[in-house]
């Protein structure tokens, strides 16, 4: 089964880290089929970031989104430029602070505050991964464990431990308000 | 395990990535480069990876200094590469040309961006297949090799690098923008099983002249500091490596210079034939680009459309078997205004259409279907 | 056997004698600046199977082709970074650039700032004639300014290079400049550079009788010789202005710049593979 995921926000907000982190787990640690990109184009659009994920048990022929299964948006401006993407029965997550969605009650959608949650753990760089912890929680697409290694793949060793609660902080909000 | 090598399993990495290390996993300890996108990863991977294994890599003041320090390193017996994309092979194009004429076995990799001219940098063109052959003065033949996955960008390098040595002959290894960047996931068997695939350089009998060849039109190569006085030059030259600047010495050198690819294209022809055997329409396609086309031919098939796809690997010395097998129509998908669509024309008998799009991104499978309706019907 | 006989013996073995009568003119002082070089590598007793030989393209650019040791003619102006590489991947080798002064600062300036700056373990033997010579006697970049060429009817506009200058500018461990008229001054700074390491230039200003002189006063090769003989000024510590050189007019000469113990690229690459390594 092919799913498409495409994450979308602002320079600085760690989307392209994010699309990295979820791709290298499911590529390395559950050695799945995957291919992510990212979306250069988008840079000439005023600091917007956007980076897509596909993952398979099949080899994946088409590398891009065509219509996403998840969307997940921490910018208005991605929002209104990606929520096209969005498959008709497709789950739209956000950062709810940041993200007010218009006219797409069908689809189901979920929020999180998750620049805030990060900002209280004392640092507003994890925000990204506050998100994917929630992504996670509401889709359980990976095991917390591929995710948290590929995060420590990817972050110096003393950041480590604030990497994996911030996780966790995102993955429990999930489990507890959904 | 000997230090510095990769560890069986799996990876995920761009294509950049892969093309690095497939360089290396391939034999190739020498490298020299300059940053161009979307080529920089590449030279990034090297300078971190070369010394670890006590290979070399520098970063040259330009393009046609690092082609022409890869081919004095390739003389001593490295298998040597650079990379870089499309300006970067228009500079490297008079040197191209004297890897071809002393037949100086190295891989050049070209990262396909928009063109012409500073074009589309970080995104896929694939403007440069003409290029990629007759880029250099003259008339000759080269081998051209062009990946469409993350996997075949890492595998297919040991080709590479087999065929420059086992012919004495520059290889251009494509990419392109989308590959380049992309992340995909990858398996790397044991680097002991590769390397045991990895093909030597001929070395000459005693008393073979430089450019003496043996039956294969290859003359074994000699190498700097065996005491052999090698002589190498881009004139015109005999088989001790003697400019003679005469017809007869030039029909005998460039003459061979070409058949000694086209004699052993079976051997360098790679193809991936997908759904060809009862397709009514064949999309030729390669590359990033052919990615889509596999997608599109498989809605296609869906709509009970019988398509198939042909994948060039080898683009250079061109497969022209493969099209003349076929009764099908074809459609030729490619990023440019239609390059290899006149390469297939020469050898098909059926109609020959063109799914062109100028660059910056790939076709979707819907525009691939839309192309094999229009043709079906 | 008398040591010329001993000498001359050993030049012919460096020697492709099978290819000569060689392409240079008669009069040209290329054949000089050589045959300084030969002697200079019998005297240094250099393996001749560790001795590379790498010209470009031009009159100069011929040499590669009638020395017998592994030798490269390559293209125009990149007769340095193929060297470049030969040396990286090889640093037991002697590795020498021989080339003219079109080939290295013209079209190969870019490739000899960067690898004298790089500090590589290269010996450059760079023959000044003023001129593009084999191309028919077009100005280029050490044509002296007022100088008459084809491409300068009226009169060199341009100004050439301070090539000495240029090299120290760089940090360029070992500068010389001799004439073809200091045979012996030559081939003593040639074979001191062989014995040093790092990037080493030795510029010889050399005389092009058939398409530089005749256009400029010195139709005979010994009218150029002598022009050299009476303007040579030998002076190491020359200043910038003394080092330019002027249409018709003075020439300082000299070791201006003798450094050792600067580390070159390649030694300096060792350090890097030692890190590598170690962290790895």
């Amino acid at each position: 089964m092919r799913t498409e995921i495409k994450f979308g926000g602002l320079g600085g907000q760690g989307i392209i880290t994010m699309g990295f982190i979820l791709g290298n787990a499911a590529a390395i640690y559950e050695k799945k089929e995957c291919v992510f990109t990212q979306d250069y184009s988008a840079e000439a659009r005023g600091g917007a970031s956007t980076s897509e994920i596909i993952i398979s048990d099949e080899k994946i022929d088409y590398p891009h989104v065509l219509k996403a299964d998840y969307l997940v948006l921490m910018s208005m401006s991605a929002y209104r430029d990606y929520v096209h993407k969005l498959k008709e029965d497709g789950v739209l997550v956000v950062d709810s602070d940041l993200v007010a969605p218009g006219a797409v009650e069908k689809r189901r959608i979920y929020g999180i505050p998750a620049t805030k949650i990060a900002e209280d753990l004392g640092n507003p760089i994890v925000a990204n991964i506050v998100m994917l912890g929630f992504f996670n929680g509401v889709t359980e697409i990976l095991s917390n464990d591929s995710l948290i290694q590929a995060i420590k793949d990817r972050v110096p060793k003393k950041f480590w431990e604030l990497n994996e609660k911030a996780f966790m902080e995102g993955y429990n909000y999930a489990k507890n308000n959904l | 395990m000997k230090k510095g090598y990769l560890k069986e399993g799996n990876y995920f990495w761009s294509g950049d990535i892969a093309a690095a290390e497939g360089a290396i996993a391939a034999g190739c300890r020498f490298y020299a480069g300059y940053p161009i996108t979307p080529s920089s990863e590449i030279a990034e991977r090297m300078a971190l990876r070369l010394p670890q294994l006590g290979g070399k890599f520098i970063e040259m003041e330009d393009e046609i200094g690092s082609i022409a320090a890869i081919i004095g390193a390739s003389w001593t017996g490295e298998r040597a590469m650079t990379a870089t994309s499309g300006p970067g092979v228009s500079l490297m194009n008079e040197n191209l040309g004297l890897a071809v004429m002393t037949e100086a076995p190295i891989v050049v990799v070209n990262a396909m961006r928009g063109a012409p001219s500073t074009g589309l940098p970080t995104l896929i063109g694939q403007g440069d297949l003409m290029q990629a052959h007759y880029g250099s003065q003259g008339s000759y033949e080269l081998v051209t090799l062009y990946p469409s996955t993350i996997q075949e960008t890492f595998d297919l390098m040991l080709h590479a690098f087999n065929f420059a040595e086992k012919y004495r002959v520059p290889v251009m290894y494509l990419i392109d923008g989308l590959l380049a960047h992309m992340y995909e996931s990858i398996y790397v068997p044991p680097i002991e099983e590769i390397e045991k695939k990895i093909v030597h350089r001929k070395r000459p009998k005693e008393g073979q002249l430089p450019y003496e060849p043996d039956e294969d039109l290859v003359p074994p190569m000699p190498l700097i500091g065996e005491g052999r006085n090698i002589h190498a030059t881009g004139l015109t030259h005999d088989e001790r490596g003697y400019p003679d600047l005469t017809p007869q010495a030039q029909e005998k050198l460039v003459r061979r210079l070409n058949e000694k690819i086209l004699k052993h294209e079976r051997d360098i022809w790679i193809v991936e034939e997908y759904m060809t055997e009862d397709a009514e329409t064949i999309v030729v396609s390669f590359g990033g680009e052919a990615r889509a086309v596999k997608a599109g031919v498989d809605l296609a098939r869906k709509e009970g459309i019988k398509a198939g796809m042909l994948r060039l690997i080898t683009i250079w010395p061109f497969p022209w078997e493969y099209i003349k097998k076929y009764t099908a129509d074809f459609v030729v998908a490619e990023l440019n205004y239609g390059q290899m669509y006149h390469k297939v024309k020469e050898y098909a008998e059926t109609p020959v259409h063109k799914l062109t799009k100028m660059g910056g991104e790939i076709h979707t499978p819907q525009e691939v279907l839309k192309k094999l309706r229009e043709v079906s019907q | 056997m008398s040591i010329f006989e001993d000498m001359r013996n050993k030049q012919e073995e460096l020697l492709r004698t099978e290819r000569l009568p060689h392409v240079w003119c008669p009069g040209c002082g290329i054949g000089i600046v050589l045959n300084a070089f030969l002697r200079a590598v019998i005297r240094r007793k250099i393996d001749p199977e560790k001795l590379v030989v790498v010209s470009g393209i031009g009159c100069t650019g011929r040499t590669a082709g009638y020395v017998n040791v592994d030798s490269f003619h390559t293209t125009h102006g990149r007769a340095i970074p193929f060297a470049t590489g030969i040396k990286f991947a090889r640093p037991d080798l002697n590795v020498v650039v021989f080339s003219g002064d079109g080939d290295l600062f013209a079209i190969g300036g870019n490739h000899f700032v960067n690898a004298a700056r790089r500090n590589h373990d290269l010996l450059i033997i760079a023959v000044n004639n003023f001129t593009y010579g084999m191309t028919g006697g077009q100005h280029g970049p050490t044509t002296p300014t007022g100088a008459y060429t084809t491409t300068t009817p009226y009169g060199n506009p341009d100004r050439p290079f301070n090539i000495p200058h240029l090299a120290i500018s760089l940090g360029v461990p070992f500068v010389a400049r001799w004439t073809t008229y200091h045979v012996n001054q030559l081939q003593n700074s040639i074979y001191k550079a062989l014995g040093m390491k790092g990037f080493r230039l030795v510029e010889i200003i050399s005389q092009c009788p058939t398409v530089y002189g005749r256009r400029n006063s010195m139709k005979s090769p010994l009218s150029m010789m002598e022009y050299f003989q009476k303007n040579s000024i030998i002076k190491p510590n020359a200043s910038f202005e003394e080092m330019e050189l002027t249409y018709n007019g003075k020439i300082v000469v000299g070791e201006f710049r003798v450094r050792t113990n600067i580390p070159t690229y390649e030694e300096r690459f060792d350090d890097v593979i030692r890190r590598a390594q170690n962290e790895n």
